[in-house]
């Protein structure tokens, strides 16, 4: 059943909700806006998709939600806690203990193997599993050892993906994860992040560019201009490898 | 690239500012030594005797080879000086009675040349006024020939032959209590009875004439009015002292540019590679655009000279601004009438191109590398860094790394050579700090040595000759005179296969307490009752070792010849020397129980009144007070020091500053982005300063022991090439001066990785996420 305002079929607990949320950056004389009043819950164990034209606020958007970024007005609260007052340490603390983050350049480490770039989050996390755990789980058993260069594209977005999710986050952000790569490899990646969300209940929200994925989204979230536009609830969820593009 | 400029232009300055600095304060004093020298007729042989009639100038005169002759009458006298109750004596000597020396002028920089009829008229050396706080028309007295005599100071002068005034046997020079006086002829020879006769000449030889020739001559000529001691200019002590200084300055000023110059091409290949790898795709671009190498090349090259440009500016403003206060500092010690500042423009043009050669060989392989790439290889990003498991790592310590270490040990491994380098400069900043230091801790070493463990004695009186040793009754009656033992010294010639040595032998007293022999590991030995011990460094010159038969030719007295053997060496670091049981020696020379004089210990209350009691002794010609050697070694050589220990800590800081800074800053470029994606992922500022500032830290703490391995080899060189029979420098350095370049050299290190945390706190986290790497 689809709800008026867009909410989801399962109603589980608010992970994060948004409030009147602006971002402006000034650029001199210039002031872009890149959010101009969002408001949005996120639940726990749901995966939601967000799309939108270039330049919309997605990247700004998941940014503050994790942490990376600030807010110019507005509220985030985070399970109940405010994001948008936090400082610099109780920031790093956040993204440290509570948040898993993918992005499109995967960001590894070019000088540690697949399994020690997990350990880099296993080791400061408060209730991890073990790199090799975290890396079975986006199947990549065989390539502990390798070293990003020594990786594809797909497998080293694979092992971020190990990284980000091995510190068993309550929310994992991914902007473009499968920006980078092509239609096969992006599936795979995909499959990956379905289920962790499936296995482990992390609320997960991706940005992309493709409206296909959308398809394996609890909720579609449409940005436009700094706004939300539309929020979908799907009817019935895609697994990732019966989408295509 | 801003901040790594700066640090290059540091480093630059320094080396080119040391260069000038060394290179304009030898020229300067070399040309300002040459033309007084010239103009005030600088003798080149200089003979001395007992006695001899004027007649003998004309033998002197027609030696072959000998230009002009000079003789004086020259004499040590006791001082008294009013208000000034240490024991004072000088050289006094005499001027012709027109007043206008031929050899050795007078530049009389106050007052005027003395009146040659008058005996109470005399002129001083600078140094020795300005020590007293003398003016024309002050006066003094002074025991001349064992008369008391009161003196007026008529002008006060320089004189190339004392540019560095050193009493015989002196550690270093003493102004207060050592001076020379000039008087006119007429009155010094009445005063010592020299009338028509003379003991001292001077005399300039023609630009061919055979040294060794016409000092051989000399000596037989002499010989017979008691010559003791016929010697080259090369030989004179004002002159070899400041030879031995231009050599000191002649070694810095290689050793130390060298290193800067080299650490600046150091710094400039690891910036430029990193700027021509960023640069890429402008390169590619150009090349696109129909630019060639050659083109390519240049523009960099130039980029090369801009970045060093400042340096080298900086560096010649403040090499000149050294130079002086450096020739300054000399000119306090060695006397000139002025200093002549040169800097000739071959030197500007010298430093400035051995600067830019560097640069350019230093950054030559990254210029070359950007001049050969194909276009489109340009174009493409850079392939990604190769990264392996370490050795470290490896050996089992691996398990127990933290992630962050790992990065840590992996980046010192990935790139070898220029971590390598990076702690190679490190190390050389903190032997830089190090040589400093030496200086100090040797000169220190050597005192305590001399005074402490060798020379125990509070003062050492000297007669005007041979006397019984009945005379140290008499001196030990003198109140205030706790225990006295005597001493023989004589002039000889040591002589062992083809070598040959012209010292002293100096005899003392057996189970003597206050003259001691040190063993070459310092401790003491005792005198054996017969043979002789000669010191290490004539030891070594001679090629004798405990054992051999030295043949020793006395030159004074019945100057007999004789074989001695030489039963040990002994460790001595100022001057040459050969040590005999006196009663052996007073064997030798077939004398009585004659002393020269005696080592005395005595009680500091009476001290001022022993010295009046020796000024009117006739039989002492001199007194000395240890203490005052001690203090005024220091003296003099403090201000010195402290110039070069600020030089040198100035050069440290910058080089070791540089060096951190730049590393740290490629570092930081290099791998902001994994940083960056570090603290994305939660890593506090201080667990990535520490991947950071750790690598830096970790060739520190490696540079730093390294560091004291090269300060000890560069300080063994310092000493080998400063050895010479003046003095020795032992190989001394103390703990607090390698703990002071470690820390010279870590503060310089924190600094810069202050800044470049100040850097790695404002990184911009989400700006690294929209680029690909
Ligand atoms: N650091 C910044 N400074 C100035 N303006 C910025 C900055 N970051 C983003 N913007 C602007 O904010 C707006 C939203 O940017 P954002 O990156 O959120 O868009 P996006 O929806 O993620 O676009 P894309 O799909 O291209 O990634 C854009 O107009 C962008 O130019
Ligand atoms: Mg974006």
């Amino acid at each position: 059943m689809i709800g008026k305002e867009g909410e989801p079929n399962n109603s589980g607990e608010v992970v994060f909700r948004v409030r009147d949320l602006t971002k402006i950056y000034a650029m001199g004389e210039v002031e872009v806006h890149a959010l101009r009043g969002v408001n949005l819950e996120l639940y726990s164990g749901e995966l939601v998709v967000l799309l939108g034209p270039s330049g919309s606020g997605k990247s700004t958007l998941l940014n503050i939600l994790g942490g990376l970024d600030t807010a110019t007005g507005g509220d985030v609260t985070y399970r109940g806690k405010t994001l948008t007052n936090a400082d610099e340490r109780e920031l790093t603390e956040y993204r440290r203990y509570h948040v898993g983050f993918v992005f499109q350049f995967y960001n590894l480490i070019p000088s540690l193997t697949a399994r020690e770039n997990v350990a880099v989050v296993t080791e400061i996390a408060q209730n991890p599993m073990t790199p090799e755990e975290a890396l079975q789980l986006v199947g990549l058993t065989e390539r502990l050892d390798h070293f990003p260069a020594q990786l594809s594209g797909g497998e080293q977005q694979r092992v971020a993906i190990a990284r980000a999710i091995s510190k068993n986050p309550e929310v994992l952000l991914c902007d473009e994860p499968t920006g980078a790569l092509d239609s096969k490899t992006g599936i795979v990646v995909l499959e990956a992040l379905d289920r962790i969300n499936r296995e482990l209940g992390t609320a997960t929200a991706i940005i992309t560019h493709n409206a296909d994925i959308a398809g394996m989204a609890d909720r579609v979230i449409h940005l436009s201009n700094g706004r939300i536009t539309e929020i979908k609830a799907n009817a019935v969820k895609k697994s990732p490898g019966e989408l295509q593009w | 690239m801003k901040g790594q400029v700066f640090a290059i232009t540091l480093v630059v300055v320094s080396g080119v500012a040391t260069f000038i600095m060394f290179i304009s304060t030898i020229d300067s004093l070399s040309l300002t030594r040459n033309r007084f020298y010239r103009d005030y007729r600088f003798a080149d042989v200089f003979v001395n005797l007992k006695r001899a009639p004027e007649s003998l100038k004309e033998k002197i005169q027609n030696v072959p080879g000998v230009h002009q002759v000079e003789t004086r009458v020259s004499a040590y006298v006791k001082l008294d000086i009013k208000g000034f109750s240490e024991p004072v004596t000088a050289r006094i000597i005499s001027v012709p009675d027109d007043g206008k020396p031929l050899l050795n002028r007078l530049y009389i920089k106050k007052g005027r040349l003395a009146d040659p009829a008058k005996d109470n008229e005399v002129v001083v050396n600078e140094n020795f006024a300005l020590a007293h706080g003398f003016d024309p028309g002050d006066r003094f007295a002074a025991i001349i020939h064992g008369k008391w005599k009161e003196l007026t100071i008529t002008g006060i002068a320089l004189s190339p032959e004392f540019v560095l005034i050193m009493r015989p046997e002196a550690m270093s020079p003493d102004f207060k209590h050592y001076g020379i006086l000039w008087m006119g002829r007429k009155a010094l020879s009445k005063a010592y009875d020299m009338d028509g006769a003379f003991n001292n000449a001077v005399l300039t030889l023609y630009p061919d004439a055979k040294l060794s020739d016409v000092l051989a001559q000399l000596d037989t000529i002499v010989e017979q009015y008691g010559g003791y001691g016929t010697y080259a200019r090369k030989d004179q002590i004002s002159h070899r002292l400041l030879s031995g200084e231009f050599q000191q300055l002649q070694t810095s000023s290689e050793i130390f540019p060298t290193i800067f110059i080299c650490v600046a091409a150091f710094l400039l290949n690891v910036v430029m590679s990193r700027t021509i790898n960023t640069q890429r795709e402008q390169i590619a671009a150009l090349k696109a655009f129909g630019y060639n190498n050659l083109d390519i090349g240049i523009h960099y090259a130039k980029l090369v000279v801009l970045i060093i440009s400042p340096g080298l500016i900086g560096g010649i403003v403040a090499g000149i601004w050294f130079g002086k206060m450096l020739g300054g500092i000399y000119m306090e010690v060695y006397r000139f009438p002025q200093l002549i500042y040169t800097l000739h423009p071959g030197v500007i043009v010298a430093a400035v191109l051995i600067s830019i050669a560097s640069a350019l060989v230093g950054t030559l392989h990254s210029l070359w590398r950007a001049a050969k790439q194909p276009p489109a290889e340009a174009m493409r990003p850079e392939p990604p860094a190769q990264y392996r498991v370490t050795l470290i790592e490896k050996t089992g310590i691996g398990r127990m790394l933290t992630q962050p270490s790992r990065i840590i040990a992996r980046n010192i491994e990935r790139k070898p050579i220029r971590t390598f380098l990076s702690i190679i400069g490190i190390a050389v900043a903190c032997a830089t700090m190090i040589s400093s230091g030496f200086f100090k801790d040797a000169v220190a070493f050597m005192v305590n040595v001399q005074f402490v463990l060798s020379q125990k004695e509070d003062m050492k009186v000297a007669f005007t000759e041979p006397t019984s040793r009945r005379a140290l009754y008499e001196l030990k009656e003198l109140p205030g005179v706790h225990h006295a033992e005597t001493f023989r010294t004589v002039p000889a010639r040591f002589k062992f296969g083809s070598r040959s040595y012209k010292t002293a032998i100096n005899g003392i007293e057996p189970e003597s307490r206050l003259h001691l022999l040190l063993d070459t590991d310092l401790n003491a030995i005792s005198l054996p009752p017969s043979g002789i011990v000669l010191n290490d460094y004539l030891g070594k010159f001679l090629g004798v070792r405990a054992g051999d038969l030295l043949t020793v030719e006395v030159l004074e007295g019945s100057k007999p010849v004789r074989q001695v053997p030489v039963v040990a060496l002994v460790k001595l670091y100022l001057g040459v020397m050969g040590y005999m049981d006196v009663t052996a020696l007073n064997r030798l020379m077939r004398e009585g129980d004659a002393v020269s004089g005696a080592y005395l210990v005595t009680d500091p209350l009476y001290s001022g009144k022993l010295y009046r009691n020796f000024i009117n002794m006739p039989r002492v010609s001199g007194t000395v007070l240890r203490r005052n050697e001690i203090r005024n070694f220091h003296d003099v050589q403090a201000k010195g020091m402290l110039f070069f220990t600020f030089i040198a800590t100035l050069m440290a800081c910058s080089i070791a500053f540089g060096v951190v800074y730049n590393s740290a800053r490629i570092a930081l470029s290099e791998r902001s982005r994994e940083l960056s994606s570090l603290r994305v992922l939660g890593y506090t500022r201080g667990e990535i300063s520490y991947i950071l500032l750790g690598e830096l830290g970790l060739i520190t703490l490696i540079a730093i022991p390294l560091g004291f391995l090269i300060g000890y080899w560069l300080c063994a060189y310092i000493a080998q090439a400063l050895a010479s029979d003046l003095f020795r420098v032992p190989l001394v350095i103390e703990t607090k001066t390698y703990a002071l370049a470690a820390a010279v050299v870590l503060a310089s290190a924190s600094v810069s990785g202050l800044i470049v945390r100040h850097k790695l706190d404002h990184l911009d986290l989400v700006e690294v996420l929209k680029t690909r790497e």
